[in-house]
């Protein structure tokens, strides 16, 4: 399914990034916790957060994430969202909760990723 | 011995203490690892070893010298830190075992994953440290 299929699905507004509606969405993961993004992450991943501040978007430039989710109606600052312009990484917000949120992905068959113990 | 055929190799400085910038010179290495050429899956891994280090320097050290340097068979990073240093290296290795502050965590860091998520991208990956004076790391990914 594509980000605006999904944006509308959660219900989200697009903070930055509203031209990239087309881009097709293979997987996705929800995490507060940076450093399992990292762990877990895989390039195209949807990543849903309930984290705002700029390292959710240095993060997910870093595992090459199409787009980021803030899940209970947040927001990065003005910082976070000039970084996620420059980086070409869309932003949206939903007011759901992470496992609302989650949950409708899955059910309408947007797959999760898995953690392997080798990742190279 | 990393240091022969030494093809390019930049220098940053990390300030402990500057979480909005942390971060930022992993995305540099990131774009000039991307400007090269090099394997995109062999800039992932170097960008997520680089940025859990990045971290750690801003999270626990008062700075650092992040040195990037590439050669015709790999990517060598090294992080010298100025900080109170490691006491227990084994422990810090374990998944889950963190010293992290609740305003650490609250940045989404801190839960004892950087070192084991550094190791799990490097090919060879050493760590030293003198409690009181600082930690070097070095971070060693083969190209081929």
């Amino acid at each position: 399914m594509n980000l605006g299929e999904i944006a509308k699905i959660l219900n989200a507004e697009f903070i930055c990034g509203e031209e990239d509606g087309s881009k097709e969405i293979q997987s996705a993961g929800g995490s507060d916790l940076m450093s399992d993004v990292l762990a877990f992450g895989k390039p195209g991943l949807l990543l849903l957060t309930g984290l705002s501040n700029i390292q959710t978007v240095r993060t997910a430039d870093i595992i090459e994430a199409k787009a980021i989710i803030y899940v209970r109606g947040k927001r990065p600052d003005d910082d976070g969202i000039r970084l996620a312009r420059e980086k070409g990484i869309p932003l949206l917000t939903t007011k759901m909760m992470m496992y609302q949120a989650c949950g409708l992905l899955y059910t309408s068959g947007l797959a999760g990723v898995y953690m392997k113990d080798d990742i190279k | 011995m990393f240091f022969q055929n030494s093809a390019l190799s930049e220098s940053f400085e990390i300030k402990g203490g500057d979480f909005n910038r942390a971060g930022s010179v992993s995305t540099k290495i990131k774009e000039t690892l991307q400007d090269i050429g090099i394997d995109s899956n062999i800039i992932r891994r170097a960008a997520i070893a680089s940025y859990e280090a990045e971290m750690n320097v801003v999270m626990y050290a008062r700075k650092a010298d992040f040195t990037l340097t590439l050669t015709l068979a790999s990517i060598l990073i090294i992080v010298k830190d100025e900080g109170k240093g490691i006491t227990d290296i084994e422990a810090a290795m374990q998944e889950g075992y963190s010293t992290a502050t609740t305003e650490m965590r609250e940045m989404g860091f801190g839960a004892g994953m950087g070192l084991p998520n550094i190791k799990r991208n490097a090919d060879d990956f050493k760590i030293t440290s003198v409690p009181g004076k600082g930690t070097v790391l070095e971070i060693l990914i083969y190209l081929n």
